[in-house]
């Protein structure tokens, strides 16, 4: 269908990525279409800050499935940096700056333990991240029952100050730095060594050793990177609602992984692009955006509807990647 | 010895056991008190069998290199349409009713299961996706079935599945060591155990040897559903209630996690049922022991993942083969 524009015949790979495009754009005519406010700009940068969390997030699951992983840790993480910025700002009065750090390397020390795990110990990921998951919430659990309010003055600067763009539409901050991590990220996989063995690693492990690359290496960078991620998306979080609440992110591992899938990433690993991850997010927050548009469901069917646009888009992205080869 | 894949989960419950005999000595103590079998022990069983059924059916679909996660709410869904036809009763007790009202979940289970199934092996979608979505509009069905409130019913007939005794034992346990007596009849005395390890061990080689993967997949997907709807049909009982927001929440990474700590490998192939058994009772004997101890609930997550990480960790061949040979100062991490 779009894919012979103008002459133009996208490459084999890029397909299951530009179906979600359609998709994506499909998406918001029919909004703009039903409601009046949804045409504006704003709704699509309001995508990007509501979601800009989980794209960050989502980038970090996005190495670990292109080496065959898989990380359910992040959730938990998220909802631990949370815990820790409130905890450490609020009760211990510690400066801004040094939270930020420690919350980064608190994420990235995590992640490097579960790879650890994973590459030196043969558990396999799914378990070893399910570990994570429960001690890292078991953590926020013991550290704090309630989700406390901050107002350090950075961090309420940096969830409060808007970034103006073309006409009265704007971004916070959380926006620029998510997109920043996007080009890093697509940076470091296209351009450098480590992206180029990610992919090596995911495509055949046993081959990438052969050729001698270094894959253990590469194996616990890409959880540590993940975890560096979750902890960063945990920031990005307590920007946007300036609290820390230990059951906050809860099931965010599985909107991550299914962002990164529906933009077009095989979970067997070695295939995808953090540009399909970005659309993948974008995806679910349209899906959120128009069932909040339509503000009438009940928060079963909010649900259910969530669930029914999930598998619409997923099996029209389906046939589209399909039908077009 | 140490060399049966089963010697280190059992001998993990073993301890955790052992450890509860030592904190509450009356623990391993099996009364016979009005007319049926009263104990820890025989808890830790009549609990546990919900997660035993659910971890029966996971075990078969991982073994065709898939998963579902929506068996969570799978569970809520049973127990919410079983609890919504009782409670319209006029004589809840009545046991045809009561088996309408079986029969009714678990044909709804089974259609749940078949969709999965369907999304799976017709459409192709990667089985982690496919669940994903009946996980999330799951829990909505659920909730429209018992229109958002928790529905209490009084049917003793019903409430025999969860807390009810046959011949001394409780009636949870017989269905659920029945399921797991028919399933391993079933797989290891037919052809299907073996067709089943060929779809999940080498797809390629299955497809050429001529195994028909897709009705397997749909099959393995059905029986996951129904296990699951079983399960639900339990806790519902257990609680004389169905509760759409919390019945069967994270039974799936818990179903995972007795597979895994059973030997059977997500990875897809081998997988064994007896070895299931052994890792779900393993964690509903944390769960107990972890309330004998007196640990408080916010750590009781914490206990989990360390209990879990070193049962993992003993069955790792490269754990053991770094520990062994006295290089044990090189784990590190």
């Amino acid at each position: 269908m779009t894919t012979r524009l103008l002459g133009y015949r996208p490459r084999q790979r890029h397909l299951p990525m530009l179906a979600t495009l359609v998709l994506l754009v499909g998406a918001y005519l029919y909004g703009a279409s039903q409601y009046t406010a949804f045409g504006s700009g704003q709704v699509v940068f309001n995508l990007f800050i509501n979601y800009s969390w989980l794209l960050v997030v989502a980038v970090g699951m996005t190495f670990v499935i292109l080496t065959g992983g898989i990380d359910l840790s992040v959730g938990s993480v998220v909802a631990l940096s949370t815990v820790l910025s409130a905890e450490l700002l609020t009760k211990h009065g510690w400066p801004a700056p040094a939270v930020i750090v420690l919350v980064l390397v608190v994420g990235a020390v995590l992640g490097t333990g579960m790879g650890a795990l994973i590459h030196y110990l043969g558990i396999q990921p799914f378990i070893a991240t399910l570990v994570g998951l429960f001690f890292a919430r078991g953590l926020c659990l013991t550290i704090s029952t309630e989700a406390p309010s901050i107002d350090n003055g950075l961090f309420t600067t940096l969830a409060q100050t808007q970034i103006p763009l073309l006409g009265d539409t704007h971004v916070s901050v959380s926006v620029v730095i998510a997109l920043a991590v996007v080009a890093v990220a697509a940076y470091v996989l296209h351009h450098t060594r480590f992206g180029r063995t990610v992919y090596a690693v995911g495509g055949s492990e046993q081959s990438a050793v052969l050729m001698g690359l270094p894959v253990a290496r590469t194996k616990v960078s890409v959880y540590a990177l993940s975890g560096f991620c979750s902890a960063l998306g945990g920031l990005l979080l307590v920007f946007y609602k300036l609290s820390g609440d230990p059951l906050s992110a809860i099931g965010t591992e599985l909107d991550a992984i299914a962002a990164v899938v529906i933009g077009g990433t095989v979970l067997s690993g070695g295939s995808g692009y953090v540009v399909g991850t970005v659309l993948g997010v974008l995806v679910l927050g349209m899906i959120q955006t128009l069932i909040d548009f339509d503000g009438t469901l009940s928060s079963w069917w909010t649900r259910i509807a969530i669930g029914g646009l999930l598998f619409v888009f997923i099996v029209l992205q389906r046939l589209i990647a399909r039908r077009s080869v | 010895m140490t060399g049966h894949r089963l010697f280190w989960p059992v001998t993990a419950l073993v301890a955790l056991l052992l450890v509860d005999l030592v904190v509450k000595p009356s623990f391993f103590k099996v009364e016979f008190r009005d007319g049926h079998l009263y104990g820890s022990l025989i808890d830790i069983l009549r609990l546990g069998a919900p997660l035993i059924l659910v971890g029966i059916g996971m075990t078969l679909v991982v073994a065709t290199r898939g998963i579902d996660l929506s068996v969570g709410s799978v569970v809520a869904i049973s127990g919410a349409l079983a609890c919504l036809h009782l409670s319209g009763l006029g004589d809840q007790n009545s046991v045809s009713g009561t088996l309408v009202a079986v029969g009714l979940a678990l044909g709804l289970c089974v259609a749940l299961g078949a969709w999965n199934g369907f999304l799976v092996s017709v459409l192709g979608i990667q089985p982690i996706i496919a669940t994903l979505i009946l996980m999330v509009a799951g829990r909505g069905i659920a909730q429209l079935i018992t229109d958002g409130q928790i529905i209490t019913i009084t049917s003793t007939s019903f409430r025999a599945l969860g807390s009810g005794y046959l011949l001394l034992v409780p009636v949870s346990i017989l269905i659920a060591l029945a399921v797991f007596a028919a399933s391993s009849l079933l797989v290891r005395k037919s052809a299907l155990g073996l067709l089943i390890e060929a779809v999940g061990g080498n797809p390629e080689a299955g497809r050429l040897s001529g195994v028909r993967s897709g009705r397997l997949i749909w099959l393995v997907y059905v029986f996951g559903g129904l296990c699951a709807g079983v399960a639900g049909l339990m806790v519902a009982a257990n609680t004389s209630g169905a509760d759409a927001n919390h019945a069967g929440l994270w039974i799936e990474l818990d179903a995972i996690l007795a597979l895994t700590i059973g030997g059977t490998r997500l990875t897809g192939g081998r997988f064994s049922l007896g070895g299931t058994v052994v890792g779900a009772l393993l964690i509903q004997t944390l769960t107990t022991t972890v309330y004998t101890l007196g640990i408080p609930d916010t750590a009781t997550l914490l206990v989990k993942a360390l209990v879990v990480l070193l049962v993992c960790l003993v069955q790792s061949p490269e754990f053991r083969a770094k520990v062994r040979p006295r290089r044990a100062t090189e784990v590190s991490a």
